[in-house]
C-alpha cells in the first residue's frame, strides 16, 4: 500500500471517531493528543478501525510508539512492509 | 391493556418531548424494544417498552411534551407482564398534554391512577393548586411524594409571569439539567467522603499480559478493572448499592453501574451497565465501547437512562489525581477514580517505586456511614490485589 494511502486511511479512521475534527489540519509532527480530545477509548477504537482496514494489530507494548502522526505512518508502513 | 408512561430519565426531568414514534398501532413489541424517542433536557433517547404484547393505541404526536408520568401509548399486554399491569382507565388522548399550551385536564382519579401519589403529597396538592401531573416523582417507582409538591409549590410561587423562553441550544440546556440535578444533590444529600490510596502494580501487570494475548478488538482498558472491582465490592458494603426515597435507604438488588462519559459538545451522561458484577471483562468491556459509542452519538435507552443504582467516574485520563464528586439523587454513592501515578511505596519495610491511584467514596450520611464507607474502599483495594478474579 502506498505512503498516501496509508495516511488517507489513517485519517478517515480518526474523521470517523472525531467528526468535529478538520483531521487535514492536524499536524503530523505534533502529538495526537495535544490536538484532540481523545480518550483510551477513542485511541482503542482507533487501533481497531487499523487493525480492520489495514490489517495490522497494533499490540500494547507499541503504543508509545504511537505519539504523533508521522510516528503512526512510519510504524505502519514498517509493519505493512513486513506482513508483504 | 397497559400504558406506557413517560419515563423518568433524569433526576430532575419534569416532562419531555416525543421526537419520533418507532412502532405503530399493531406492531407487536417485546419488553425492552424501543418504541419512542423522547427528547429530555440533556439527550435524546431511546424508549424501552416494559411489557410485551401489541401496540394498541399512540396518544401523542411528534413534538408533544408532556411530564413525566403521562401515558404516552397503550398496550395489549401478555405474558406474565399483563397482570401486573392491570389496566387504570386509559386516558383519553385528550390527555396527551402540550406543555406549552393550555393546562390539560386530567380526572383527579385517573392521575392519581398513574403517577402514584403519597396520600400527604395528593393532599397538599389538593390545598395547593398544584397539578399532579406536571410533577415528578423522586419516591420509589417514581411515586410522587410530599417533597415534590413542596418543591413544586415553591416553582409555582416563583415562577414569573411569563414564562422564559425555552432554550433551544442542546449544551444549554445540558447544562441546565446538570445544574439542577448538582444542585439538588448539594441541597438534599448530606455528603461524606473518604479516600484510599491503591496499589495498581499488580493490575496493571496482569492487564499488560492478559492483553498481550488478545485480539485489539478485545483487549481491555484498565478503567474497566476499576469498575468490575467497584461492583463487586457492594457486595460487602450493598447499602451502597441503593436509593434514597424520602425518608429511608431502599436497597436494590441488582447492581447496575452508572458510567460517567464525558461528551464531546460537554456536559456528561452516567448511563447504566447493566448486572455489572454479574460480567466478565470481556463482556464488561464490549458493552463499556457500545455504551460510550451511543451515549456520544445520543443513542441511549431508557432503562440506561434510569437504571444506575451507583456511580463510577474515573478522571485520571483528564489529570485529576483524586476525585470528590456529588452523588447523582436518588443514588447514595459515587466511586471516583483519580490519574494513575509512580510513587514510592512501603513494602515489606522497603521503598519501592509502584504505580498507585487514588479511590474516593462520595456517600450520602443518609444512608450509610463512614466506616461501611471505608470499608467498602478497602474491599475495592483488596479486589484490585487480584485482578484474575475480577
Amino acid at each position: 500500500m502506498s505512503e498516501d494511502a496509508v495516511r488517507e486511511k489513517v485519517l478517515a479512521i480518526l474523521a470517523e471517531l472525531a467528526p468535529e475534527v478538520d483531521v487535514h489540519a492536524l499536524r503530523p509532527d505534533v502529538r495526537l493528543r495535544d490536538q484532540m480530545d481523545i480518550d483510551s477509548m477513542d485511541f482503542l477504537n482507533f487501533l481497531i478501525g487499523v487493525d480492520e482496514q489495514l490489517g495490522v494489530d497494533i499490540p500494547e507494548a507499541d503504543y508509545p510508539r504511537l505519539a504523533t502522526l508521522d510516528a503512526i505512518y512510519r510504524y505502519l508502513q514498517e509493519k505493512l512492509a513486513q506482513k508483504a | 391493556m397497559a400504558d406506557l408512561v413517560m419515563p423518568v430519565l433524569g433526576a430532575d426531568m419534569k416532562a419531555g418531548e416525543l421526537v419520533a414514534w418507532l412502532k405503530r398501532p399493531g406492531d407487536r413489541v417485546q419488553k425492552g424494544d424501543v418504541f419512542a424517542e423522547v427528547d429530555t433536557e440533556k439527550a435524546v433517547v431511546e424508549v424501552e417498552s416494559m411489557f410485551s404484547g401489541v401496540i394498541e393505541r399512540l396518544l401523542l404526536s411528534p413534538g408533544d411534551k408532556v411530564p413525566v408520568g403521562a401515558v404516552m401509548a397503550v398496550v395489549r399486554a401478555e405474558g406474565p407482564e399483563a397482570a401486573a399491569a392491570a389496566a387504570p382507565a386509559v386516558a383519553p388522548p385528550a390527555a396527551a398534554q402540550r406543555l406549552a399550551g393550555p393546562r390539560p385536564t386530567i380526572a383527579p382519579a385517573a392521575a392519581a391512577g398513574r403517577l402514584r401519589v403519597s396520600p400527604v403529597a395528593q393532599k397538599l396538592a389538593e390545598e395547593k393548586g398544584i397539578d399532579l401531573s406536571t410533577v415528578a416523582g423522586t419516591g420509589p417507582g417514581g411515586r410522587v411524594m410530599l417533597r415534590d409538591v413542596e418543591e413544586a409549590a415553591t416553582r409555582v410561587v416563583a415562577r414569573p409571569a411569563a414564562a422564559a423562553p425555552a432554550p433551544a441550544d442542546r449544551a444549554l440546556r445540558m447544562r441546565q439539567s446538570i445544574a439542577a440535578a448538582m444542585s439538588r444533590s448539594h441541597r438534599e444529600i448530606p455528603h461524606f467522603h473518604v479516600e484510599s490510596v491503591i496499589d495498581m502494580s499488580r493490575a496493571i501487570a496482569w492487564l499488560t499480559a492478559e492483553n498481550a494475548r488478545r485480539p485489539v478488538a478485545e483487549r481491555l482498558l484498565y478503567g474497566v478493572l476499576l469498575i468490575k472491582a467497584a461492583a463487586l465490592a457492594l457486595r460487602k458494603v450493598p447499602e451502597a448499592n441503593a436509593v434514597w426515597a424520602g425518608d429511608h435507604v431502599e436497597p436494590k438488588a441488582a447492581v447496575h453501574v452508572g458510567v460517567a462519559i464525558a461528551l464531546p459538545g460537554g456536559g456528561l451522561v452516567a448511563p447504566a451497565i447493566h448486572d455489572t458484577d454479574k460480567l466478565s471483562l470481556g463482556e464488561l468491556m464490549a458493552k463499556l465501547r457500545d455504551l460510550v459509542q451511543r451515549a456520544r452519538a445520543g443513542r441511549l435507552r431508557s432503562s440506561e437512562v434510569s437504571d444506575p443504582t451507583i456511580t463510577v467516574t474515573s478522571l485520571g485520563e483528564q489529570g485529576a489525581e483524586s476525585v470528590f464528586g456529588l452523588i447523582y439523587p436518588p443514588q447514595v454513592a459515587l466511586v471516583g477514580f483519580g490519574r494513575l501515578t509512580e510513587r514510592p511505596w512501603v513494602v515489606e519495610g522497603r521503598p519501592e517505586l509502584r504505580k498507585v491511584i487514588h479511590a474516593s467514596l462520595a456517600a450520602d450520611h443518609r444512608a450509610l456511614d463512614g466506616y461501611r464507607g471505608s470499608v467498602y474502599l478497602a474491599e475495592v483495594e483488596r479486589l484490585l490485589q487480584e485482578p484474575e478474579s475480577l
